[in-house]
């Protein structure tokens, strides 16, 4: 449950952006989350909600941005699709993928005013 | 708060002192306007019209397209930053520091209870006296960890997290500061027991090291796979414990290597010494490499200083 403190670091970017980018109030913020991130959206979306809270993100939407698992699979030498870190290569079954893509974590844009 | 493990407000302690965060929260910021306000509300989106990606911005659709004096307008405002940047600059200024100064750091992660301190314990009794030891512990609350490896006549530090359920960079280079150890020394950072949180926070250690010991199941490394993706060594510890268990050792190692190919492995029992000798030589090597790094950083420093 580390997803308090990921909401945090989202909050302390929103300010830093406040202050440098002159804005009073978030409408929406966009998230990046990779399907292979180490978070619970809905875990996350429960912490954001309280962290926004007298905030001036208050009731701020936020849309978070799937981003695909992509792999690497080394005996095929070709990206192969992942959804799970123990997904095998749909090829030829092997496990141990390597993760390309698919594991972050960004706040990509704000809507404000 | 999170009703979970609390990891917002808990109060953080560092050798029984009371820390303040570094960068405290601010309840809101005030508004101020600036010359070039019209020109960045031209790129806009309204609740009738959201933008979903940066490539479906169109600057020519918004209302700010008409502006109206004194009307209030919303606007786009490009982040692009990981969420964990500010963890990730911490540790990349901690691992600096250690590689500077020949430290070999590594950072030990477990569930509660695998055997990660009596561990250490045996560890520290075991290696040659050659380089000096210092051990960062992180829990909750209390000392007790500090204590015991206190015991063993190596330099501990305590972090109680409060309420936070992971050790992260800023905690780990404020404890440096306070331990400040000796040159080429060795450094184990014992992460709170937890296989989940402290897989995504670097705290610029050398190596992950998982502990996982052989009475929790084979199944752990594709239940919690983050943590074992992230470490460069497993341990399996409590082998000794094999006889009166039916653990199937090689599948606990098969699905450790479906999330991480890479993954070393050693069995252990840290309780009968059975291959700690393995243990050892592979912190040596790893400290042996790490004075190969320091001289190398000192023959031609990158940064310019």
């Amino acid at each position: 449950m580390h997803e308090m403190s990921l909401a945090e670091e989202v909050m302390q970017i929103i300010q830093e952006a406040a202050l440098r980018q002159s804005f009073a109030r978030v409408k929406t913020v966009w998230l990046e989350i990779g399907q292979l991130a180490c978070v619970e959206q809905a875990a996350f979306r429960f912490c954001f909600d309280i962290l926004t809270r007298d905030s001036i993100a208050q009731q701020a939407r936020l849309e978070i941005l799937e981003i695909s698992g992509l792999g690497w699979c080394h005996s095929c030498a070709q990206e192969v699709p992942m959804t799970t870190l123990h997904d095998v290569c749909f090829r030829c079954g092997r496990y141990g993928l390597v993760v390309l893509s698919g594991d972050d974590l960004r706040v990509k844009e704000l809507e404000v005013e | 708060m999170c009703t979970t493990c609390g990891c917002r407000s808990g109060v953080m302690r560092i050798g029984g002192k009371r820390r303040q965060p570094r960068h405290k929260l601010e309840g809101t910021t005030p508004y101020r306007a600036t010359a070039n306000q019209t020109a960045d509300a031209r790129s806009t989106a309204s609740a009738n019209h959201p933008i979903h990606s940066h490539d479906l911005i169109d600057f020519g659709s918004g209302v700010a397209e008409t502006h109206v004096p004194g009307m209030r307008q919303s606007r786009i405002v490009k982040i692009e930053r990981d969420i964990l940047a500010k963890n990730n600059h911490y540790a990349d200024a901690n691992r600096r520091y250690l590689t500077e100064h020949g430290i070999f750091a590594l950072n030990l992660v477990s569930s509660p209870g695998s055997g990660k301190t009596t561990l250490l314990v045996q560890t520290i009794a075991a290696l040659p006296a050659v380089q000096p030891i210092y051990v960062i512990e992180g829990d909750q609350q209390t000392e007790n960890d500090a204590l015991r490896i206190r015991a063993t006549g190596a330099r501990a530090l305590q972090i109680n997290t409060g309420k936070g359920c992971h050790l992260d960079a800023d905690m780990v280079g404020r404890a440096l500061q306070q331990l400040n150890p000796q040159e080429s020394s060795l450094l184990f950072i014992e992460n709170v027991g937890n296989l989940v949180c402290p897989a995504s926070f670097d705290l610029g250690e050398a190596h992950k090291v998982v502990v996982l010991s052989i009475t929790e199941g084979e199944d752990k490394p594709l239940k919690y796979p983050d943590m074992f993706r992230a470490a460069d060594l497993m341990i399996l510890n409590k082998c000794d414990l094999m006889p009166y268990l039916a653990y199937d050792l090689e599948l606990a190692i098969d699905y450790a290597h479906r999330i991480n190919p890479t993954l070393q492995v050693i069995q252990l029992s840290a309780v009968t010494g059975e291959g700690m000798p393995a243990w050892l030589a592979w912190i040596e090597a790893g400290h042996r490499r790490m004075q190969a790094a320091k001289s190398k950083l000192k023959d031609w420093p990158p940064h310019g200083e």
